[in-house]
C-alpha cells in the first residue's frame, strides 16, 4: 500500500502521535487530510460552526519543524483536535451556538484551549452545539443543527452533537465536550464514539461559557478509549483560575486504558442500577439487548456483576430542570448588549436589552431562563432551588451506598437510539428524558464514561455503553471501558465506527 | 403547588430581561407549565433533615494571593463593544422619558 | 402642606433609624481578580474577562479581602461563622458587569455584633450591628447630555475600573430611642467606622473618594401613650438614602428626611416605603425606585466559589491585630496625657494621635511628642502639602530626638537643625548631630576661654554684675552663644560667668 492511499482521517489519535514521532507523517499532512475531510463532508454533517485552516496548518508546520529539529514534544503535538464552541479561544469566533454571540472574538484563551495550546494540538476549529448547552440534539443551535453521520436524517446527540458527529464523520480524531447531563456521554452513545465526563473539577472550568456552573464539566471526545484517555490528561489538572478545581494530580486515565486493554478484570465488581436499567420499561430493545451483552462480557472478564438500587435517581431529573434553569438564568444574565455580542438598540437601555435577549435567545434558552428565574423568585426558592438542592444530597447519599458494594456503575447511557430531527422539538419534556441516565452523575459529580455496546438490531444504530466510578476515580472508567472496547473490537474486527455508513463526499 | 399562568410567565419574562409578544406567551407558558409541574416533585422528597448541596465536591478556602495580574489594554476590553466612546462602553439612556 | 423642622418632627414621633455603610478595601487587588484596585486610572484599563464579565470568567476570591472582613467584623464586636458562603444578588444595570453581583446573603461572614459610639459630649451609644458581609463594587456611569445626571441624559458611559473593587457591607440593627439626638448619632456611628477602618489599615477611610459611603434609613412612629411602651408601637414606613458620602451630609440627611416624613404624616398622608438620592447641593431627597416594585434579587448560592471557612486559629491570631477602639482609645490618652479636649482635638484632626502615642511609646513625654508634631512636623508637612504620616521621619527617631535635648546633647535650635537632616534623609538624629557637628559645647575649657573674651570686650558688664545686677549676665551669655554658634549650652555658660564675676549664682 502506497503512502498516498493510506487514509490517515480513520486513525485513531494514538496512531497518528506515533506516526508523527515515526516520520511516518506530517502535522501538515494529517491538518491537510482532515481539512479536506471536513470540506467533503461537513456540509451535510455540520459538525462545525467555524473552521481555522490557516491556524491549523501553522500550529502543523511549527510542530513539524520542532521534529524535524529534534525538540522533544508532547505527546499528540502535531494530532488536530475540534474545540467545543463553548470553550473560548483568543482570536476564533466563539458563539456557545448562540446567535446573541455571533461574531465575538474572545480576547482570551479558556484554560483548557491553553493546555491544547501547550500541547501543540493544531485546532481546526469549533464544533457546533445546542445553543449555550442547552439540549439534547443540537437542534437548539442558533447556526442550524448538526445530523448524525449514522443517519443524516437523525440527531448526533446534544449538547455536544457537533463534536461527536466530528468523530464519527472522520473530521476530526479527538474532540472537546461539555457535559452538564450528558452532553458529552448522550451524543458519544448516539455516535458509536467514546467521550467522558471526568469528576467535577477535574478539568478546569475557566473560559468554558457557563451553563450551570455546579453540573459544568468539560471532558475528552474520541473514537476510542485510549484516545480519550490520552486527551483527558492533556486536559485535566489543576488550575488556579478555577475556584473549583480540584487540587490533585490528573488520573493515570492513559495507564488504566493500557490495563484495561489487557482484558483482566479478575476481582473487579460491577452494579448495574436498577433505576437506570430499563427494568422498568421505556428502553429500546435494541439498547437493553446489547447492554446485556456487554455484561456478559465483564463478566466474561472475571468481573463480578452486582444489582444495586439507586431510589432518589427518580427525582433527579426534576432536581436537574430546577438547579440546571437556576444556574443558568444567571450566568445567561451578563449577554445585555453593553459589552459584547447582540445590540438591538433601543430608547433606553432597559427597552435595547429587553429586545436583544429576545432576538439573541431561542425559545429553549428562553424558556429555561423563565424557568429557573421562576424558581429563584421570591417565595419559590425552598420549594424548588432549596428542595432540589437536598435531593442532590440524596442522589450523593444512593451513590456511596451503590459504591460501597462495587467499584463501578454501568448503565445504557441513553434508553433509545437516535431519534429523528424535529421529533421531539416541541415536547421538551420528551426532550428531557434522553438524559435519564446521565443525569445523576453531574447531580453527584462523580465521573462517567460512554463507550459503543454496538448498533440495536431493529434500526442498526448505534447504542451506548455508560460506566460511573466514585468521584476522583476516573481512571477506573478508562479501564473497564478500555477491557469491554477490546472484547467488542476483537469481535467486530476493528472500531464500531468504522461500520457507519460512508458520507456521501461533495466534490 | 399551582401551575404558571401566562401573566407569571410575563412578569418573569420582565424580570429576565426577555421581550416577549403575545404569540411567545401563548407558545411558552403551555410548555412551562408542563415543565413546573413535572419539576415540582423535588419537593416531595426534600425533608428538613436533609441537608442542601451545592457543590457536588465539598471543599472550602479556595483563595488566591492578592497579587496583581495584568489587565486587558483598553482597546481589547472595548474591541467587542456594541458601542464605545472615550475609553467606555456606550449605552442607551439609563432612564427613559417618561422617568 | 405644613413643613416642620427636625426639631419639631423629633418632638412629634419617635424615629427608628438604621445604617448601611459601605467600605471599600485597600487590598491591592479587586475581590474575584488580579486587576488592581486603585483609584484614578484611564477608563477600562484596570479591567479584565473576570470583572468585565466576559463569557466564561470565572472569580477566585482575595485572601486578603477575606482577611480584612473578618478584621473588621472583629473590631465590631461580631461572631465569625464557620462556613460562610457567597451568593448572586441578581439585576440589570449597565454598570454590574455580569447583572449580577457576588455579595453574601443568609451567611455572612460576620455576624451579630455591636459598636460603642462616643458622641461629643461623652455620652456612650451602643450600636447594634446586624452583620458585615463582603461583596463587589459596580463600575461608574457617566451620564452625557441633559444636566449630567441620570435623567433627561441622551446617553451613558460605563467604565468598569471601580467594578469588582472589595467592599464590607456593614448593616446596623434598627436603632432606637435616640430621639433628637438621632442625627448626631448617625454621623459618629459613621465616624467610628471609619476611624475604625483606618485603624485597621483596611481601607483609607476617605469618604470624598466613596471609599466609605452610607445608606440612611429612617422612618418615624408616634410617640407612645401613656401606659405603653414604645417598644410596642410598630415601625412607620421607611426610607433608604442611598450614597450619602460624608459626615455632614449624614446628619443633614436624617435631619431632612425626619422633617419631610414628618411633614407628610401630620398632613395626613403616607411615606412611601422606597429609597431615596441624596443630593449634596441642596443637602435635599429625592425620590427613587420604590420599594412596591422592587426588584426580585433571586438570591442563591455562588456556584463558582466555595464556603469561606476560617479556622478558629486563624480568626483568633487575627483578633490579636484589632486595634483598640478608637473612641476609647481616644478618651484613655487622654487622660494618661493630660492633654486639654482642645490639645486633643486638635491632634485628632491633625491625624497625629497614632504619631504622638508611638513617640511616647518610644520614651518621650507627651507633652514633648505633642509639641514636636503639632509644632515643627505639623509645619514641615503643611509647607510640603502633604499628609503628617507621610513625612520621612519615625516616631522613634522623633523621640531619639527629644532624648538628644533632654541629655542637654543639643539645644532646641539644634535639635530643629538636626531635624532637618533627618527630614533630608541624612540618617538618624545622632547621626545628624554628628555628620553636621551640632553638638553643645560642654567642654569647660572652652566655655571659659569664650566666657573670658566676652568679659574682656565688654567690662562694663562685669562691673554691672559684680554690683549685684546679675541679669546683666544675660549680655556675656548672648555673646558666647554667638561665639559658639549656638552650640554651648547656656546654663553652663552662666555659671562660669558667675564663677568668673565672683558671684554666687
Ligand atoms: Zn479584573
Amino acid at each position: 500500500m502506497s503512502e498516498h492511499t493510506v487514509d490517515w482521517t480513520r486513525a485513531t489519535a494514538a496512531r497518528m502521535a506515533d506516526a508523527l514521532a515515526a516520520g511516518e507523517v506530517t502535522s501538515v499532512e494529517l491538518v491537510q487530510a482532515h481539512l479536506d475531510r471536513i470540506a467533503a463532508v461537513d456540509g451535510p454533517v455540520h459538525a462545525f460552526l467555524h473552521i481555522d485552516a490557516e491556524g491549523a496548518l501553522e500550529t502543523a508546520r511549527a510542530v513539524d519543524a520542532d521534529r524535524a529539529a529534534g525538540k522533544e514534544l508532547p505527546r499528540l503535538a502535531g494530532v488536530p483536535i475540534g474545540i467545543k464552541d463553548v470553550l473560548v479561544t483568543k482570536g476564533l469566533p466563539t458563539t456557545a451556538g448562540s446567535r446573541i454571540l455571533e461574531g465575538w472574538i474572545p480576547p482570551y484563551d479558556a484554560t483548557v484551549t491553553r493546555r491544547v495550546r501547550e500541547a501543540r494540538m493544531p485546532i481546526l476549529g469549533k464544533t457546533n452545539m445546542d445553543e449555550f448547552a442547552m439540549g439534547s440534539s443540537t437542534e437548539h443551535s442558533g447556526y442550524g443543527p448538526t445530523c448524525n453521520p449514522w443517519d443524516l436524517e437523525r440527531i448526533p446527540g446534544g449538547s455536544g452533537g457537533g463534536s461527536a458527529a466530528a468523530l464519527a464523520a472522520f473530521e476530526a480524531p479527538l474532540t472537546i465536550g461539555s457535559d452538564t447531563g450528558g452532553s458529552i456521554r448522550q451524543p458519544a452513545s448516539v455516535t458509536a464514539t467514546v467521550g467522558v465526563k471526568p469528576t467535577y473539577g477535574g478539568v478546569s472550568r475557566f473560559g468554558a461559557i457557563a451553563l450551570a456552573s455546579s453540573l459544568d464539566q468539560l471532558g475528552p471526545c474520541g473514537r476510542t478509549v485510549l484516545d480519550t484517555a490520552l486527551l483527558h490528561e492533556v486536559m485535566g489538572g489543576h488550575d488556579e483560575m478555577d475556584a473549583t478545581s480540584l487540587n490533585e494530580p490528573v488520573p493515570a486515565c492513559v495507564d488504566a486504558a493500557l490495563e484495561g486493554a489487557q482484558m483482566d478484570l479478575t476481582g473487579v465488581k460491577i452494579g448495574v442500577v436498577r433505576e437506570l436499567s430499563g427494568a422498568d420499561g421505556g428502553y429500546q430493545a435494541g439498547v437493553t439487548q446489547r447492554f446485556d451483552e456487554s455484561l456478559e462480557r465483564l463478566k466474561g472478564m472475571g468481573a463480578e456483576i452486582v444489582e444495586v438500587s439507586c431510589p432518589s435517581f427518580e427525582y433527579a431529573l426534576a432536581a436537574y430542570y430546577v438547579i440546571l434553569p437556576s444556574e443558568a438564568s444567571s450566568n445567561l444574565a451578563k449577554f445585555d448588549s453593553v459589552r459584547f455580542g447582540l445590540r438591538v438598540e433601543k430608547t433606553t437601555v432597559e427597552k435595547t436589552m429587553l429586545a436583544t435577549r429576545a432576538e439573541g435567545f431561542g425559545d429553549e434558552v428562553k424558556r429555561r431562563i423563565i424557568l429557573g428565574t421562576y424558581a429563584l423568585s421570591a417565595g419559590y426558592y425552598d420549594a424548588y432551588y432549596g428542595s432540589a438542592q437536598k435531593v442532590r444530597t440524596l442522589v450523593q447519599r444512593d451513590f456511596d451506598a451503590a459504591f460501597a458494594q462495587c467499584d463501578v456503575l454501568v448503565s445504557p447511557t441513553t434508553p433509545t437510539t437516535p431519534f429523528k430531527i424535529g421529533e421531539r422539538i416541541d415536547d421538551p419534556l420528551a426532550m428531557y428524558l434522553n438524559d435519564i441516565a446521565t443525569i445523576p452523575a453531574n447531580l453527584a459529580g462523580i465521573p462517567g464514561m460512554s463507550l459503543p455496546s454496538g448498533v440495536a438490531p431493529e434500526d442498526g444504530l448505534p447504542t451506548g455503553f455508560q460506566i460511573l466510578a466514585p468521584a476522583h476515580e476516573d481512571a477506573r472508567l478508562y479501564r473497564i471501558g478500555a477491557a469491554l472496547e477490546a472484547s467488542l473490537t476483537a469481535e467486530w474486527g476493528g472500531p464500531l465506527s468504522a461500520q457507519a455508513p460512508e458520507l456521501e463526499v461533495a466534490e | 403547588m399551582s401551575s404558571l399562568e401566562r401573566s407569571d410567565v410575563a412578569r418573569l419574562a420582565a424580570l429576565a430581561r426577555i421581550d416577549m409578544t403575545d404569540a411567545d406567551l401563548d407558545r411558552l407558558s403551555g410548555q412551562l407549565a408542563v415543565i413546573v409541574d413535572a419539576v415540582a416533585k423535588v419537593a416531595e422528597v426534600a425533608g428538613e433533615d436533609v441537608p442542601a448541596t451545592s457543590h457536588p465536591i465539598p471543599m472550602a478556602n479556595i483563595h488566591r494571593e492578592d497579587e496583581v495580574r495584568p489587565s486587558l489594554s483598553q482597546d481589547d476590553a472595548l474591541a467587542a463593544a456594541p458601542e464605545a466612546e472615550d475609553g467606555r462602553f456606550r449605552v442607551p439612556q439609563i432612564l427613559g422619558e417618561e422617568a | 402642606m405644613t413643613t416642620m423642622t427636625y426639631e419639631q418632627a423629633m418632638e412629634e414621633f419617635d424615629p427608628v433609624f438604621g445604617i448601611e455603610v459601605h467600605v471599600e478595601l485597600n487590598t491591592k487587588t479587586k475581590m474575584f481578580c488580579g486587576c488592581a484596585n486603585e483609584f484614578g486610572a484611564e477608563p477600562n484599563t484596570q479591567v479584565c474577562p473576570v470583572c468585565l464579565g466576559l463569557p466564561g470568567a470565572m472569580p477566585v476570591t482575595n485572601d486578603k479581602a477575606v482577611e480584612s472582613a473578618i478584621r473588621l467584623g472583629l473590631a465590631l464586636g461580631c461572631s465569625i461563622r464557620e462556613s460562610s458562603r457567597f451568593a448572586r444578588k441578581n439585576y440589570f444595570y449597565p454598570d454590574l458587569a455580569k447583572d449580577y453581583q457576588i455579595s453574601q446573603y443568609d451567611e455572612p461572614t460576620c455576624y451579630e455584633g455591636s459598636l460603642d459610639v462616643v458622641l461629643d459630649d461623652g455620652t456612650v451609644v451602643t450600636i447594634g450591628i446586624e452583620r458585615a458581609h463582603m461583596e463587589e463594587d459596580a463600575g461608574k456611569n457617566t451620564h452625557v447630555g441633559g444636566t449630567g445626571g441620570i435623567q433627561g441624559a441622551d446617553y451613558s458611559l460605563v467604565d468598569y475600573n471601580r467594578g469588582g473593587v472589595p467592599l464590607v457591607e456593614i448593616v446596623t440593627k434598627p436603632i432606637t430611642g435616640m430621639g433628637a439626638r438621632t442625627a448626631e448619632v448617625a454621623r459618629a456611628y459613621v465616624a467610628t467606622i471609619r476611624d475604625i477602618v483606618r485603624a485597621l489599615d483596611i481601607s483609607d477611610g476617605r469618604m470624598e473618594q466613596g471609599s466609605v459611603r452610607a445608606d440612611v434609613n429612617l422612618s418615624l412612629r408616634p410617640k407612645a401613650v401613656a401606659g405603653e411602651s414604645q417598644d410596642d408601637v410598630p415601625f412607620g414606613k421607611r426610607s433608604e438614602t442611598k450614597n450619602v458620602n460624608s459626615l455632614r451630609a449624614i446628619e443633614r440627611a436624617v435631619h431632612f428626611e425626619a422633617a419631610r416624613q414628618a411633614s407628610l404624616l401630620l398632613g395626613g398622608q403616607p411615606v412611601v416605603q422606597e429609597t431615596r438620592h441624596w443630593h449634596e447641593d441642596t443637602s435635599s431627597t429625592t425620590p427613587g425606585r420604590s420599594k412596591e416594585e422592587a426588584e426580585d434579587y433571586r438570591y442563591f448560592p455562588e456556584p463558582d466559589l466555595l464556603p469561606v471557612e476560617p479556622s478558629r486559629e486563624w480568626v483568633e491570631e487575627l483578633r490579636s491585630t484589632i486595634p483598640e477602639h478608637p473612641a476609647k482609645m481616644r478618651a484613655r490618652l487622654r487622660e494618661e496625657w493630660g492633654f486639654s479636649d482642645l490639645e486633643m482635638r486638635d491632634v485628632v484632626a491633625a491625624d497625629a494621635l497614632i504619631l504622638i502615642a508611638a513617640t511616647v511609646q518610644a520614651g518621650t513625654t507627651a507633652q514633648a511628642a505633642r509639641k514636636w508634631w503639632m509644632g515643627e512636623l505639623s509645619r514641615v508637612a503643611n509647607d510640603r502639602e502633604v499628609a503628617l504620616t507621610a513625612l520621612p521621619v519615625t516616631p522613634d527617631a522623633i523621640a531619639e530626638l527629644q532624648g538628644l535635648i533632654d541629655e542637654g546633647k543639643i539645644n532646641d535650635k539644634l535639635a530643629r537643625q538636626a531635624l532637618e537632616g533627618v527630614l533630608a534623609g541624612e540618617g538618624s538624629p545622632a547621626e545628624v548631630v554628628a555628620s553636621r557637628g551640632l553638638e553643645v559645647v560642654s567642654d569647660d575649657s572652652a566655655l571659659e576661654k569664650a566666657v573670658d573674651d566676652a568679659l574682656a570686650a565688654q567690662p562694663d558688664v562685669l562691673a554691672k554684675i559684680q554690683d549685684g545686677k546679675v541679669q546683666a549676665a544675660g549680655a556675656i551669655v548672648g555673646a558666647v552663644m554667638k561665639a559658639t554658634r549656638g552650640q554651648a549650652d547656656a546654663g553652663r555658660v552662666r555659671e562660669i560667668i558667675l564663677q568668673r564675676a565672683g558671684v554666687e549664682g
